[in-house]
């Protein structure tokens, strides 16, 4: 069953100067489409990734998605309940409260001046629910000691204090945890503790991740299902082997062909061309056509829509 | 063979604190030739950054050169003046650091930017400077150089603001570019078209290249030879291809094991147990050996062999055997 189902979500930000400089300058409005109608489901108890450039709009779906930002038009359901248009005060928060997130910057993320214990508890503490050998007992399921509750975050390094930030996430019982780019601050072997920590606290509490990264390798370990972003579209959505064994989208290609390979001794690759496009003012029909090698006239003009292809869901007009 | 352009022999960079001396940088020895790019791989803190910043001459006191030397094109300069060390970068080392906004002057154009640098190193009129900034630039491949000269580094791009910024180190030909994390800020396609820029220039100029990373993906395409350095000791070094492929040393071959590429297919991330240990509290003998697998009573006694004269593979007295790689 879909614990989420996103429908034609639209984030749009408005990025114009001020009015009386939008007078004198005689410039119109500014408007930036982060995200552009994204639909697509996470299944519980599956990894779905969002991956895709700076200016994708991965983040911006994961905040839509834990309430953090209020979609422009379209629909996050959450176990059935929008929470953008949801009028029960009780429905809203008993799904809130299934809902965490694990940040990129480990360092950003927790209080300096909290000890550990009260930043893992707050959570529940904020809800009035009984925290009593709570963050000592989290603490030890990341891999921490219980000894380390009383200790403030300046005192852990960049690995265990995201550690920390996966107790706190874990701390009200959550069913979905958004973890937008959370290793990416980390080193390469401290990375791989902390995957294997969230792939085993997956299995041990029966969670559900949306895990956004922009590392493809990464993605590859983690994902059930993969969504690629460009330019705030979905373009193509598989699982982790048919995407990387036959990518279908252009987009989807030239990535794939970019990423680093550790076999790639001496490597001559063609680089990609161009550079992503201004999102305030998007090329029309297909986002990818200035870059795309297949682009045609159709491209120009038309977008194209996801369709079905095997597996894959693909928004190509000459995919197949 | 020709020598080669740096050769740094049993570097040991110290920094005393109220608690004893810090060792960031501890015996490590490698060469550079003429166009080739070395890879200097390593975790957070390992030192690779300190062994290039020692090398420019722009460790921040306390922290200073304690033993060995550093030769460029065969004199030292690690016993150089801040004057004398001041008219080398720039002229014989150019830099590439990872974040071009900081390295930029927002306030100049790019255009004078690289005038200036190629004013106070070459000897060139104005409007040859100029002509010459915008012949770096196109060559860096900007498009539309004569008129992006004009331009402010926020009117850039991430990845066309590197390509200034390596146009930056270029304009004076240095024999040498350190290019410390140059990709790490930018996105997978835009850190594809500065590694082809990096490899096509330095093979075209004979520019030889200290490329600092942790990215493996990039040191495997980028780089000829690569250096694994851990806790400030030199682990590993040795053709790129036989280090990464095939490493002998236990911590590369650790390192390459958690890397999510390498474990395809499987359920778990293969992990080196435990962290780097802090620099106040490096155990005896060799660095590595509370986390190693192979441990043996030797290595808990002493710090083990060292990488010397650039030559030799591991710093392990138990290297992991291979079968001879083609």
């Amino acid at each position: 069953m879909a614990i989420v189902s996103i429908r034609n979500l639209t984030r749009i930000f408005d990025v114009s100067k001020p009015w009386l400089n939008r007078l004198i300058e005689r410039k119109p409005k500014a408007l930036l489409t982060a995200v552009s109608d994204v639909s697509f489901e996470i299944e519980e108890r599956t990894v779905y990734a969002l991956v895709g450039e700076s200016g994708s709009g991965k983040s911006t779906i994961g905040k839509m998605l834990v309430g953090l930002l209020r979609p422009s038009e379209g629909h996050v359901d959450i176990r059935g309940v929008d929470l953008a248009h949801e009028t029960d005060a009780a429905k809203i928060e008993s799904i809130r409260s299934d809902i965490q997130m694990i940040f990129q910057d480990p360092y950003a993320s927790l209080n300096p001046r909290w000890r550990v214990r009260d930043i893992i508890a707050e959570p529940v503490a904020a809800r009035g629910g009984a925290t009593d050998g709570l963050a000592e007992r989290l603490l030890e399921q990341v891999g921490l000691s219980a000894r380390d509750a009383g200790k403030f975050p300046h005192e852990f390094s960049g690995g265990q204090r995201q550690r920390i930030c996966i107790a706190r996430a874990l701390a009200s019982e959550p069913k979905l945890i958004v973890c937008d780019e959370p290793t990416s601050a980390l080193d390469v072997s401290v990375q791989a503790q902390v995957l294997n920590l969230m792939s085993d606290l997956k299995d041990q509490f029966g969670l559900t991740y949306l895990f956004i990264s922009h590392d493809l390798t990464v993605v590859q370990h983690m994902a059930d299902r993969i969504g690629v972003l460009y330019l705030g579209r979905l373009v193509e959505e598989a699982d982790p082997d048919t995407l990387f064994d036959d990518p279908k989208h252009p987009y989807t290609q030239m990535l794939l062909a970019a990423a680093p390979k550790l076999d790639g001794f001496g490597r001559e690759v063609a680089p990609p061309q161009g550079e992503i496009p201004d999102p305030i003012n998007p090329p029309p029909g297909c986002a990818f056509n200035p870059r795309c090698p297949l682009a045609a006239d159709r491209c120009r003009s038309e977008r194209p829509a996801l369709r079905t292809i095997g597996g894959s869901r693909v928004a190509c007009h000459f995919a197949e | 063979m020709t020598s080669p352009v740096l050769t740094i022999r049993d570097l040991t960079v110290d920094i005393p604190t109220r608690h004893g001396i810090l060792r960031p940088v501890n015996g490590v020895s490698y060469d550079i030739a003429a166009g080739e790019i070395l890879g200097v791989v390593g975790e957070s803190g390992a030192g690779k950054s300190m062994a290039g910043n020692a090398v420019i001459g722009l460790l921040n006191p306390p922290a200073h050169i304690a033993t060995g030397e550093i030769l460029l094109n065969g004199q030292r300069i690690d016993t150089l003046g801040r004057d004398a060390i001041r008219r080398l970068r720039g002229k014989e080392i150019g830099m590439v650091f990872q974040d071009p906004l900081t390295s930029l002057n927002p306030l100049l154009k790019i255009g004078d930017q690289l005038t200036e640098t190629m004013l106070a190193h070459l000897d060139l009129t104005q409007t040859e400077a100029r002509k010459r900034a915008i012949a770096a630039l196109e060559e860096v491949g900007i498009p539309g150089a004569a008129q992006r000269v004009d331009s402010y580094p926020h009117e850039f791009s991430g990845g066309m603001r590197q390509r200034v910024v390596i146009a930056l180190a270029l304009c004076a030909e240095p024999s040498l570019i350190i290019a410390d994390e140059p990709t790490t800020a930018l996105d997978v396609s835009v850190q594809a078209q500065i590694i082809a820029l990096l490899k096509r220039l330095c093979r075209e100029r004979g520019t030889a290249v200290m490329l600092i990373t942790h990215d493996m993906g990039v040191i495997a395409e980028a780089a000829d030879r690569v250096a694994v350095m851990y806790a400030g000791q030199l682990a590993e070094l040795g053709p790129v291809r036989e280090v990464l492929a095939a490493p002998i040393h236990p911590y590369t071959d650790g390192l390459m094991g958690s890397t999510p590429l390498a474990s395809r297919g499987k359920d778990r991330l293969h992990q080196i147990p435990g962290a780097m240990p802090r620099l106040d509290a490096l155990p005896a003998g060799c660095a590595f050996h509370p986390r190693c697998p192979y441990t043996q009573d030797d290595c808990k006694a002493d710090p083990g062999p060292r990488i010397e004269d650039g030559a030799g593979r591991a710093a392990c007295f138990h290297p992991i055997a291979r079968e001879e790689v083609a």
